[in-house]
């Protein structure tokens, strides 16, 4: 292209211009819940309220009295994310307000464990909210925990090398489904295009809709900062992370189709937290992975 | 380009602090761009205005002025993403001097 061809050319911008995030955040270098939040804005604007429990979110933010975002947050107790947004939600209505969306936004530790009972709740009583769950697979903020989304084979300071976790992941996804909300779906960082697209979509339903995206945590997962995006877009192509949807609990939607999976065994080998895994570890990681699409699969099938 | 580097507010006594708890605005005061180890520099000649370095920047200090990408090293903390992504790799990280 020439020089002059070039000036004329037009910045791409794939996802919405809208920043609602502002810098001087406090969140790590190459934090994957931060680009999460940054979508997840971009995707549903200005009229939204946000109700944060007890996680890095709480701390990224800022101290009072300052804030990074430009929508109002709600800090909630750590086990309280889905009843503090259905509560907000009534309070909203009762004022007439029907148009703002009301988002809960939690990590891994305060959706799949102690928040669980409250999101529960919630779906099962398909409150008009938002759950916005994002993974970094442990309890980060107080210096990496495991929690029941802690995958197989990881490091964490309470399971240690020599311990590691040797129990699956939850799938938290397919209990959501259970309780037959009308929309679910997963996300990652690495495809901000598919994760607006979707949110934009779950903001025009009504009932609970529930997000569950894929946050890679540097100082977590033992990972180079340059490596987020790498990683999370390594977890979709391998089947480790798929993209996909679920609507009424029932219609399962592959977002992200696949040919062919690479093996897990190269998006393990570049997190610290998975250094120690021998081979027969490697190919249980890679087994428990193939279990997983084969059953995506199925139930896309019918 | 959005409003930035907001002052850092501080409350004398008690009185001065709202009676309701609510944000006054950003902390952009707070530069962040201190925490940098490694910092990147675009090379605009190679540079196809793909948009992907804006689009994966964490804090987001990335900017779009003209049509070019432009990082705002108040805020940058060299996490090393923008060159990671950028498929004409014409972003380089360089050590921070000082
Ligand atoms: C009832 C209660 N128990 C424990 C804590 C301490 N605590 C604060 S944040 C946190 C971990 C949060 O983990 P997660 O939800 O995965 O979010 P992340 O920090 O990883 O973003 C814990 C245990 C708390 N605030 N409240
Ligand atoms: S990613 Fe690289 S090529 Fe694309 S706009 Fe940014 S600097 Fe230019
Ligand atoms: S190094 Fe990281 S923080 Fe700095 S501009 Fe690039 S992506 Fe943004
Ligand atoms: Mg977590």
């Amino acid at each position: 292209m020439s020089p002059e061809a070039k000036k004329e050319k037009k910045f791409a911008l794939t996802l919405p211009a809208e920043e609602l995030m502002a810098c001087g955040h406090l969140a790590c270098q190459g934090c994957g819940a931060t680009l999460a939040m940054r979508y997840m804005l971009k995707a549903l604007g200005q009229k939204t309220v946000l109700c944060i429990p007890a996680c890095c979110w709480a701390v990224i933010d800022g101290p009072y009295p300052y804030s990074s975002l430009d929508v109002p947050i709600y800090h909630c107790a750590f086990e309280t994310a889905a009843s503090t947004a259905t509560g907000v939600k009534a309070g909203l209505e009762a004022t007439g307000d029907t148009e703002t969306t009301v988002v809960a936004w939690a990590g891994d530790g305060g959706t799949f464990d102690i928040g669980i009972q409250a999101l529960s709740g919630a779906a099962e009583r398909n409150d008009d909210i938002i759950y916005v769950c994002y993974d970094n697979e442990a309890y980060m903020n107080t210096g990496i925990q495991r929690s029941s989304a802690t995958p197989y084979g990881a490091w964490t300071t309470t399971t240690p090398v020599k311990h590691f976790k040797n129990r699956p992941k939850k799938d938290i996804v397919a209990i959501l489904a259970a309780h037959r909300i009308p929309y679910i779906a997963t996300a990652s960082v690495s495809h901000p295009e598919d994760f607006v697209k979707k949110m934009k979509k779950a903001k025009d339903i009504r009932g609970t809709r529930f997000f569950h995206v894929y946050a890679p945590c540097p100082t977590g997962w033992k990972s180079r900062p340059e490596d987020t995006i790498k990683l999370a877009r390594m977890a979709v192509q391998n089947g480790y992370f798929p993209l996909y949807e679920i609507e009424d609990g029932e219609k399962t939607t592959v977002n992200l189709k696949l040919k062919e999976r690479k093996p897990v065994e190269d998006f393990l080998r570049l997190q610290g937290r998975f250094r120690h895994l021998k081979p027969a570890e490697v190919a249980a990681v890679q087994a428990e992975v193939d279990a997983r699409w084969e059953r995506l699969m199925r139930s896309c099938a019918g | 380009m959005r409003p930035r580097k907001a002052k850092k507010i501080v409350f004398k006594s008690a009185e001065e602090m709202p009676l309701m708890i609510c944000s006054v605005g950003h902390q952009t005061h707070n530069l962040t761009g201190a925490w940098r180890n490694i910092r990147p520099e675009i090379d605009l000649e190679r540079c196809i205005k793909c948009g992907i370095c804006w689009k994966f920047c964490p804090e987001p200090s990335i900017d779009v002025v003209d049509e070019w990408p432009v990082i705002d090293y108040d805020y940058c903390k060299g996490c090393g993403i923008c060159a990671e992504e950028c498929p004409t790799k014409c972003i380089a990280m360089v050590e921070e001097r000082k």
